[in-house]
């Protein structure tokens, strides 16, 4: 049995167990060497608890990584991985997803590994559509290398290479994604386990590209980065959680709403507007997913999470395939044939 | 007058016009007729680097040279014979070439005044003695085209356009070849549109009766077919024999092969030729960029297919870390590195063969990779297959080292028998009882090859140093010194096949040392050497890491050990270097392959000096 049965399709081909698996069977015997306080063990938690409920076989399961904190991520996920290089993470996994359906890969990335030396890798792989799940932790530092700048940090952001304050305006990476045509983006923020794993699974279900945001805080050189969405108050003011097909109200008691303004979008009160004025989400729309994706500032004043855009759209790997098989059944493979070619003359001896 | 008919045992002839004019095609043709006919070849295209240079300039010159013969001939020729000038252009830029008592054929319709000094003539050289010492013959090609298309309806610039068929009809007269091959080929190039096709047919034949008919040409050549080894032969060149020899290994080794790479002179007809025969279970990924291509054929790999990548040297300054991760997660990877001139852009359509040491030590850490290099267009179907062999036997990343010359320089191939071919099936790791990611193999010290979705072999790999057997990253100095060592010891112990000598007399004293595709001007040099009665054995190396096992020993056994390669003496430093052997290096950068002139000159002094 494999998950087409399912009927899902982002995992079409990748053979399914019945046994029952736990969150236990995904942890590897390596000893976890991420700082104390690091987001990035909440993320390895949810998706160690998240990969069960999916009843793939582990071994059909593939982590491939980058270089940095979140790179590390492969080495403790009892499935195959590789952590190979600095933004390479998505070549690599394009080429193992081009040659094996049978595979779902998964690729582990952080904001500089994936939006700078990575960039290029990124988002021609999204454009392409291979079908990868790509998790980009965003702590908007570099971890690894102690304290650097990275290209989602805040203008003027006074780090080790940059006394005086960063010149660099950042990427909004939802808003890079979308522009680079991706088929699928969510966010989600570290610290909620249900908005992640909720933002994981519809990534999982999804054939082609998954690029997921997640807000990881790193506690020793970017602390607190994203404080703001987690202090209870401040959080239900500023989290704009979307839902497909559902108006786009936020807050305690959903007072705030977003509805539209000039080509984008804005953040009102509910009391304020007609309901039939409220948004409703609609992640098949590109220029509304782009527009949500404008409403979450660098400042966090607000966040977009959930999933932004979904589209139906040809995977590379799937349409690479095709192309083979249909060669196979156009044109047997006869080497000798090949070799010869139209043009040959004979010596006789 | 009758025409008088000479017998001749080789003729060089060389087609040199505008990049527009057709050249390529003109002088592919004529090599068809050529092979066709029985002859043994050799071909060298050289065009600009840019696609449509101005019209009529130097940089514009395109030629296509072509060696046949009544027998085995190893190199395109050093000099034409008989060249064919379509312009003033392609007259200033070859003729220095063309020795004393030469055929040269001028399409005189071109040399206006305007043409002519564009190109710096300030006389015509038609009409003054300035080519005497050839045996030149002007011919109206673009206006005698345009007068055998009149009735055809064609406007006069697209009759003119077939005047290189003109010319290919011409020499095919003058050197008795056959040409029902031609007209096929253009019916068959040209089927979409049969008015132009029948204008080029046409066109050719004008050019053959203009010989038969006028008194111009009072000699004609024949050249015998050539004795050549029992079989079936294809003309081929460098970059298609490489694909099929990439195409052959996925049948031998059963396995799919993935090929991602970035479009680059000269390496990119290997995509071309590959991306066509998807049936063959190959699939051909164009990717973003260099590294993305490599990336993708090592994730290929991974996952158990035979992962390929294709460039030339700037693609492989940007492949090198993944070279290197490849070295460390030990998987099979075939990098092809199409060899140009450099550095930098360098000459991109031009040859050289500099990449060695990039090949040997591009990379950070003690990073050694096996490399192969052929030696003839022919031969990288056989070297393409051995580096195959190296990688999936041995678990590494392996260079193959082609160049410019090779790649697109083409000859008769004898097509081997596919069954005879070697077997290259690989075993993958299934046994979770005694699996670990890197214990090895004790012959090959290979690790085993795991792909993801078998069960019960899950692990990680990646960059960071491995732990011996266990492949967990490990810190530890002891380890890392072990893992370094056990990493080059695998490479050093490669199954390469001893280096052969080529001493027919077997009392040389002088050994001439080569590699890649110096092999043709380098053998034949030593031919002409030895038929001055100066002995010289020749070695020639398809595999620079590791060397074979019988070259120490080879190389004491001379006097004097002389290594001409297109570069300053890369070689040559590795065999000072590993064998302490006083290896005197002939070098020559210019992008064009060496003469066998030149060689001949080189080796015959170095064998004189010896004996004095």
């Amino acid at each position: 049995m494999t998950a087409i049965d399912l009927g899902i399709p982002g995992l079409t081909g990748v053979p399914t167990t019945d046994e029952k698996q736990t969150a236990k069977d995904y942890k590897s015997d390596q000893e976890v060497r991420w700082c104390p306080g690091c987001g990035d063990y909440v993320v390895l938690n949810a998706v160690q608890s998240f990969l069960p409920s999916l009843g793939l076989k582990r071994e059909n399961i593939v982590f491939v990584s980058g270089i940095g904190c979140s790179s590390r991520f492969p080495y403790y996920m009892n499935t195959y991985g590789m952590h190979s290089i600095h933004g390479r993470a998505p070549a690599i996994a394009t080429g193992l997803a081009v040659s094996r359906p049978d595979l779902s890969v998964w690729v582990v990335t952080g904001d500089g590994d994936a939006l700078s030396i990575g960039g290029n890798h990124l988002i021609h792989t999204l454009r392409r559509n291979v079908n990868l799940k790509i998790l980009l932790f965003n702590n908007r530092i570099y971890g690894l290398t102690k304290g650097q700048y990275s290209p989602t940090s805040e203008e003027g952001k006074v780090t080790k290479s940059t006394p005086a304050g960063s010149l660099d305006h950042p990427f909004n990476p939802v808003s890079l994604a979308l522009g680079a045509e991706a088929s699928f983006v969510g966010r989600a923020i570290d610290s909620d386990r249900a908005g992640l794993t909720s933002v994981l699974r519809q990534a999982a279900e999804h054939r082609g590209s998954a690029l997921v945001e997640i807000y990881q805080n790193c506690p020793i050189f970017n602390d607190g980065a994203f404080d703001v969405l987690k202090d209870a108050d401040e959080a239900q003011r500023r989290i704009i959680n979307v839902v497909d097909g559902e108006p786009i109200r936020f807050g305690r008691e959903g007072e705030y709403c977003v509805v539209r303004e000039g080509f984008g979008l804005a953040v009102a009160k509910s009391a304020d507007v007609d309901a039939s004025e409220i948004v409703v989400h609609d992640a098949s729309d590109l220029n509304l997913s782009f527009a949500l994706s404008r409403l979450s500032t660098q400042d966090l004043t607000h966040t977009v999470t959930g999933v932004f855009r979904r589209a139906d759209r040809a995977t590379y790997d799937d349409s690479a395939r095709a192309q083979v098989s249909e060669a196979k059944a156009a044109k047997p493979a006869d080497l000798a044939k090949l070799l010869h070619g139209k043009d040959t003359w004979t010596v006789v001896g | 007058m009758s025409t008088e008919t000479r017998k001749l045992d080789r003729v060089v002839i060389r087609f040199a016009g505008d990049s527009g004019d057709g050249m390529q095609l003109t002088g592919d043709r004529f090599t068809s007729e050529a092979a066709a006919f029985g002859n043994d070849l050799a071909t060298q295209p050289n065009f600009p680097a840019e696609i449509r240079a101005p019209q009529g300039t130097l940089p514009g010159v395109s030629s296509f040279q072509l060696h046949f013969a009544d027998y085995d001939i190893l190199t395109p020729g050093d000099r034409p014979d008989v060249l064919v000038a379509m312009n003033p252009a392609a007259l200033k830029a070859n003729v220095v070439d063309l020795p004393d008592g030469g055929i040269l054929i001028v399409n005189t319709d071109e040399f206006t005044k305007r043409n002519l000094t564009k190109v710096g003539y300030d006389a015509n050289p038609l009409e003054d003695e300035s080519l005497e010492r050839f045996q030149v013959h002007k011919v109206a090609m673009a206006t005698l085209t345009i007068g055998a298309l009149e009735n055809t309806g064609l406007g006069k610039k697209d009759a003119e356009r077939a005047k290189n068929m003109f010319a290919l009809g011409l020499l095919s007269w003058m050197y008795h070849r056959p040409t029902e091959g031609t007209e096929r080929f253009l019916r068959e190039k040209f089927a979409k549109k049969p008015d132009i096709a029948e204008a080029n047919v046409l066109a050719f034949r004008a050019g053959w009766n203009y010989g038969e008919t006028t008194e111009a040409f009072a000699v004609t050549y024949e050249v015998a077919p050539a004795k050549l080894n029992v079989g079936t032969y294809r003309q081929i060149t460098g970059n298609t024999a490489t694909a099929y020899g990439i195409v052959a290994a996925a049948q031998r080794s059963k396995l799919p092969v993935v090929l991602g790479t970035y479009p680059i002179t000269p390496a990119s007809d290997i995509l071309h030729e590959l991306s066509k025969h998807k049936n063959f279970d190959i699939t051909t990924v164009q990717a973003e960029d260099e590294i993305a291509g490599i990336g993708i054929a090592l994730g290929a790999s991974y996952g158990g297919a035979l992962g390929v990548t294709s460039t030339s040297g700037p693609g492989i300054a940007l492949k090198s870390e993944t070279i290197g991760l490849a070295v460390m997660t030990e998987l099979p990877l075939l990098v092809i590195d199409v060899q140009r001139g450099g550095p930098s852009t360098g000459l991109p359509t031009k040859t050289e063969q500099a990449d060695l040491l990039q090949a040997m030590f591009g990379r950070n850490g003690e990073s050694p990779v096996p490399v192969v290099a052929p030696r003839s267009p022919s031969d990288c179907f056989d070297a393409v297959l051995d580096a195959c062999r190296i990688a999936l036997k041995y678990r590494t990343p392996v260079l193959f080292l082609s160049d410019g010359a090779v790649a697109n320089g083409s000859e008769p191939w004898l097509i081997p028998d596919v069954d005879a071919l070697p077997d290259l099936t690989v075993e993958f790791a299934t046994d979770p009882e005694t699996f670990q990611p890197y214990a090895r193999d004790p012959e090959t010290l290979a690790r085993p090859w795991a792909v993801p979705g078998t069960p019960g072999l899950q692990h990680r790999i990646g960059g960071l140093e491995k732990q011996d057997v266990t492949g967990n990253i490990s810190y530890d100095p002891e380890n890392h010194d072990k893992m370094v060592r056990l990493r080059q010891a695998k490479i050093d112990g490669i199954d390469v096949p001893d280096v052969e000598v080529e001493d027919p007399d077997g009392n040389a004293r002088v050994l001439v040392v080569g590699w890649g595709s110096s092999y043709g001007p380098i053998g034949a040099a030593a031919r002409r050497v030895r038929k001055l009665g100066l002995p010289v054995a020749h070695a020639h190396l398809r595999h620079l890491n590791p060397f074979p096992k019988n070259l120490g020993e080879v190389l004491s056994r001379y006097d004097k050990v002389i290594v001409p390669e297109m570069n300053l003496g890369q070689l040559a430093l590795l065999l000072r270097a590993k064998y302490l052997v006083d290896a005197v290096s002939y070098t020559k950068v210019q992008g064009l392959p060496f003469k066998a002139e030149e060689l001949q000159d080189v080796l015959a002094d170095v064998i004189k000096g010896v004996s004095a």
